[in-house]
């Protein structure tokens, strides 16, 4: 949709519309943070970001914000309850330390998507780049397309879904993190291996595809990947290697 | 940090809106380097003459009385075009060794910036938008460039230790990274005979690249070299006289995004260099795959 359009929740008086061609994002940035809980601004709409930098960062009230384009490094970041979705593709470090909610990115995302994020759901329906879901501590993530190499790096927990392929060193180091892969993966990285899909996982995995809108594809199409816990204590035999 | 963008263009009819372009593209990511800023402009070739970009220090004392001298010295007619701390000599393509060396005679303290039949290289220390506004890169023509703006880590903030840094003819480099093997690298390349102006990583990247032209390969496979003979971090964009490249190391955390239209390819090292392109909303927009070399030739 061209960013000069007005979705209809524009139209709409309820809804707080930013140009970022006109406000500073610092204005934009401020407004959501001044909002109170239980305000009635809950729709907001962010037009024209072209690319900038730390979009609706730090939201903490459940509110719905739309941003019309792509946006640059840090959009969502520490996202507390807010519902955002990104009408274009991601820069680095989106979704970065989110707490709860969830953000949607109709693009690609670049590096370290969700990274370190301890809760909410982070979906991406285009690709994701390198170190995807980094350190991530209890974020749930799902990827329609590819992600890059190093994703899920000492992951901690949470789960990270993706319907297409993933690079080279998976899950690196990986703690207690569930990664499902439906499409091939280039190569696992240290201490992260296949493991068995039980039901339990299937059910997981289900309800985690229903929250994140994905529809036609079934859990049995997925793998899963976890920690060995090879790494988990100091092995003796190993001192030689330090 | 650092910016890095480069500009190909496939449509002629935006040839004249290059530097324009180019500029827009930098200064955008002023952010990323306040230190020093640099572009090179690809421009149209001539027959008749090749190009040296010279830069001085003190330019009211170098440049006056230099294209009479430096004309009387080759014995050819030159003709030299000031913008500020650069100048432009343009000469016949045959004697454009013979007027480098003449310059450095005459002009001890003048710093060569590049040579080539079409490349013209402006580099300063400063933001973005004071060095294209000093060198009014906004108006010149060409059909491709590449720009940097600096955030310095490992080499002084100096006009020379600025991007892009040229060591062959017509080539030229911009990086966003840091080399861990520079030193090793540039002892190697002195031994074959490259000359180095600075003791900065970037430059022997690019003198890397005009070794391995040097030795037949073209531009791509150059580039495919820098990932098994360069250690560090790296986004390279490259220039030649009629080609544009681009390289990322293996772990490739130095940012990249790239754009392609049927009138241009283009590089930024965000998208934000990247919005105010003819056609954007419906260009090819991705992210340059680690390890992969991509170029396009005219």
């Amino acid at each position: 949709m061209p960013a000069t359009k007005l979705s209809k929740a524009a139209q709409d008086h309820a809804s707080r519309v930013f140009d970022l061609d006109v406000s500073s994002l610092r204005e934009l940035n401020q407004a959501l943070h001044n909002l109170a809980p239980g305000s009635n601004e809950t729709a907001w709409e962010v037009l024209h970001p072209k690319g900038s930098h730390s979009v609706a960062v730090g939201v903490d009230q459940p509110v719905s914000i739309d941003v019309r384009g792509s946006v640059g490094y840090y959009c969502g970041g520490m996202n507390s309850g807010s519902t955002i979705t990104v009408h274009g593709s991601a820069g680095p470090g989106v979704g970065e330390n989110m707490m709860s909610g969830s953000i949607t990115i109709k693009g690609d995302a670049s590096q370290y998507a969700g990274a370190t994020g301890k809760g909410g759901l982070l979906v991406i329906e285009g690709n994701a780049s390198s170190r995807c879901g980094i350190s991530m501590k209890g974020i749930d993530i799902v990827v329609h397309g590819n992600i890059g190499h190093m994703s899920a790096f000492m992951a901690q927990s949470g789960n990270l879904v993706v319907l297409g392929d993933a690079g080279d060193a998976l899950g690196d180091s990986i703690y207690e993190a569930r990664l499902f892969v439906r499409g091939k993966v280039d190569s696992l990285g240290a201490d992260c291996i296949a493991k068995e899909m039980r039901p339990e996982h299937l059910e997981l995995l289900q309800g985690l595809l229903d929250r994140a809108g994905v529809t036609g594809v079934k859990p049995s199409e997925f793998k899963r990947y976890g920690s060995a816990r090879t790494l988990y204590n100091f092995n003796i035999d190993n001192a030689d290697a330090y | 940090m650092c910016g890095i963008v480069g500009l190909f263009l496939k449509d002629k009819s935006l040839e004249p809106k290059l530097g324009a372009m180019l500029s827009e593209m930098l200064v955008s990511l002023s952010d990323r380097g306040p230190d020093s800023a640099g572009i090179a402009i690809y421009g149209a070739p001539s027959k008749n003459e090749a190009k040296i970009t010279i830069q001085s220090a003190k330019p009211a004392r170098d440049f006056p009385g230099l294209e009479a001298e430096l004309a009387k010295a080759i014995g050819t007619p030159v003709t030299i075009t000031v913008k500020s701390t650069h100048a432009v000599v343009r000469t016949m393509p045959a004697k454009i060794d013979e007027a480098r060396e003449a310059i450095q005679t005459l002009r001890p303290d003048i710093r060569i910036m590049g040579a080539g039949d079409v490349v013209e290289i402006y580099k300063e220390v400063g933001l973005p938008e004071a060095v294209v506004d000093r060198f009014d890169v906004r108006k010149m023509t060409g059909t491709h460039g590449i720009g940097h703006t600096r955030m310095a880590t490992e080499s002084a903030v100096t006009t020379m230790g600025a991007h892009p840094f040229s060591t062959g003819a017509d080539q030229c480099l911009v990086h966003n990274g840091s080399l861990s093997n520079h030193n090793n690298v540039r002892r190697e390349l002195i031994r074959e005979g490259m000359k180095f102006e600075t003791e900065n990583d970037t430059e022997v990247a690019a003198a890397y690249l005009s070794s391995q032209m040097a030795h037949g390969k073209n531009l791509g496979e150059a580039l495919e070299g820098t990932l098994s003979d360069l250690d560090g971090f790296f986004t390279f964009v490259v220039g030649t006289k009629n080609g544009f490249g681009v390289v990322r190391d293996p772990i490739a955390c130095k940012p990249a995004v790239m754009a392609e239209t049927d009138q241009y390819v283009a590089f930024g090292s965000e998208y934000r260099a990247l919005t105010k392109l003819p056609g954007i909303d419906n260009a090819r927009v991705w992210e340059p795959e680690p390890a992969t070399v991509y170029f396009w030739e005219h």
